[in-house]
């Protein structure tokens, strides 16, 4: 039986990681129209590094990952500390409204988002698209922190208070560092979230002026070439560090508080 | 000098009354438990002392200022919780020092008196060991440590012991009276245990809905408990309720004789006897005792602990509880007719 499992296993990931290898293998590849056979080549990566336009959406799209994530984290982290932490009329209700904008399929909210920006005089730009994000991200960054508010007990800055702590110096003390796992899993949580980012950039780009996901897929509706290859690798390896670093700071089961 | 004063507190959650008019003084270097069931108000009158939770009524009085208004961090209390809330990121000496640390107490100073808190608790060496890495009761007396180390006014502790299997919990007793009688330190110690609170206090708090029924040593609270509920609650009690004529209570088919002063002729009282205070003796042996009660019985059940006995037995429509050593090895058997005596002393005039 487990031979079984772990055969399926194997397949499962080489079902999933087969075609990125080859599409990584490929920007190495010297045929420009994918033919094999194999001939090593940083060609895509010279050319690449000429063609201003994906580059600019590359740092556009991780400008606009970062901001997304400084700006997401913070607001998410006082709303999850004031939906966990704090009783006032209301707050299950708007824990429960959390969850929808995860559920709500991105064309919807992208639609949605495009046509309220448009009345309220918003627009669209890279500044649309950044509260566009941030709006986005924030549900994910209040659910991590939230989980992590609930492994932290409440008695403990209560501890610090008898203590002697206000409530300002038991939470720096005290709470924000225990929950800085969390802080640091939601910040890269609501970096990917934006870095993925592909239907409500789309929707709220203005041209010149976009994203690598909105501009990759223009450049294949045009045709494809092995740049779009070696873009891709250097975004996958990007992500691969941010999920790995993910998965180093926020241990999965909280802060490793024991009693 | 007074150690903590609660003058005419109250506290309601919405239309639940959690405290009803508590007044009550704390005497300095006394320690006092504050004993009920769950939901008595225990817990949230601690709370009020501490200042987490701010009363509606009344005041707050340690080491003679008023500190109804005063926020938590400003009241110099030392606090034990139930889970110990130890800080998991610090090490046991900064866990300890952090107290210290608020009050501008740093370095060698600082060290020298966490070393010496670790020593009281019996913990010398741990310093540099992580919360995690400690066994339960360890982690309690860091705690412990961390309380008394700052020399705060009044020492509050909320249940502390509950979370520890009953042989540490009975170690932990003889250490935290120690550490409170070295310390000399006023404290108080919310429990829902009663031999806890009998063994370990010199004041005994009894709790019931919002207001405490009865105070004081735990031998005058055992032995001449005023309500109902205080004896129920601290022990076991028998309840024999009748009409007074003259200076006896009228049950069912017998007087009861007591020493207590009783209301006029004819007024309806109940009064309580402790199982273990009642002889029992078969029916048709000598009764040349001195004792002043008598009730004819039937035995219904014996419970044999080796020990000790348990009767349970029936005289009427009333059932009753009796302890006995195990003296002579043979037990009375169900179904056997018993005479029951005790002295009037022991029979107790209750409230409700």
């Amino acid at each position: 039986m487990i031979k079984i499992a772990r055969l399926f296993l194997a397949l499962v990931l080489v079902f999933l990681y087969l075609p990125i290898v080859v599409m990584a293998a490929m920007g190495f590849n010297a045929s420009p129209l994918y033919a094999l056979p194999f001939d090593f080549t940083t060609h895509w990566y010279q050319e690449l590094a000429g063609n201003g336009r994906l580059i600019e959406a590359g740092w556009n799209s991780i400008w606009l990952a970062v901001l997304t994530s400084v700006i997401a984290t913070a607001l998410g982290t006082l709303a999850a500390l004031a939906l966990w932490r704090r009783t006032f009329r209301g707050r299950s209700i708007l824990r429960i409204l959390l969850l929808p904008p995860i559920a709500i399929p991105w064309l919807i909210t992208g639609t949605a988002m495009l046509v309220f920006f448009f009345w309220t005089g918003i627009g669209r730009g890279l500044h649309a698209m950044l509260i566009g994000h941030v709006a986005l991200a924030i549900p994910y960054v209040v659910l991590v922190v939230g989980t992590g508010l609930q492994t932290l007990r409440a008695d403990l800055e209560e501890a610090a208070m008898s203590l002697g702590s206000t409530p300002i110096h038991a939470f720096f003390r005290v709470t924000l560092p225990l929950l800085l796992p969390s802080i640091v899993g939601a910040a890269l949580f609501a970096f990917a979230v934006s870095l993925d980012q592909f239907v409500i950039s789309y929707f709220l780009s203005v041209p010149g002026m976009t994203t690598l996901p909105v501009e990759i897929y223009s450049a294949i509706r045009k045709g494809f070439t092995p740049e779009i290859n070696a873009i891709s690798t250097i975004l996958l390896v990007a992500s691969m560090i941010v999920i790995l670093g993910f998965a180093r700071f926020a241990r999965p089961g909280g802060i490793g508080e024991r009693s | 000098m007074s150690g903590v004063d609660v003058t005419a507190v109250a506290k309601s959650y919405g239309a639940t009354k959690v405290l009803t008019d508590i007044t009550q003084s704390f005497e300095s270097s006394s320690f006092t438990s504050l004993l009920g069931p769950s939901g008595s108000g225990k817990t949230t009158l601690l709370r009020i002392i501490a200042g987490f939770v701010a009363p509606d009524e009344g005041a707050v009085r340690i080491a003679g200022a008023d500190v109804t208004g005063v926020p938590v961090h400003a009241r110099n209390i030392g606090m034990v919780f139930q889970s110990y809330a130890l800080f998991p990121h610090m090490s046991v000496a900064a866990n300890v020092g952090f107290g210290l640390g608020r009050r501008g107490i740093r370095g060698k100073v600082a060290k020298a008196q966490v070393d010496e808190a670790l020593e009281m608790v019996r913990l010398p060496g741990f310093g540099g060991r992580y919360p995690r890495q400690l066994s339960g009761g360890q982690q309690q007396r860091v705690a412990l440590a961390r309380a008394i180390v700052i020399r705060p006014d009044v020492l509050l502790l909320d249940e502390p012991l509950s979370a520890l299997d009953r042989r540490l919990r009975q170690e932990m007793q003889v250490e935290l009276l120690r550490i409170q009688r070295e310390s000399g330190l006023t404290t108080i110690f919310v429990t829902h245990d009663q031999e806890e609170a009998l063994t370990l206090s010199d004041k005994v708090a009894i709790l019931d809905r919002g207001r405490i029924v009865q105070m004081g040593r735990p031998a005058e609270v055992y032995e001449r408990p005023r309500t109902k509920f205080a004896a129920e609650f601290l022990g076991d009690a028998n309840f024999l309720t009748g009409k007074i004529r003259g200076n006896t209570v009228e049950i069912a088919g017998a007087t009861i004789a007591t020493q207590d002063a009783l209301p006029a002729d004819g007024t309806s009282v109940t009064v309580a006897v402790r199982p273990e205070k009642i002889a029992i003796r078969p029916a048709d042996s000598a009764g040349n005792d001195a004792l002043e009660n008598r009730l004819p019985a039937t035995v219904s059940s014996v419970i044999y602990t080796g020990t000790a006995l348990t009767y349970m037995l029936r005289t009427g429509d009333l059932h009753l509880k009796v302890f006995a050593q195990n003296s002579d090895g043979s037990p009375l058997a169900a179904g056997s007719a018993v005479v029951l005596s005790w002295a009037a002393r022991h029979s107790v005039m209750v409230e409700g």
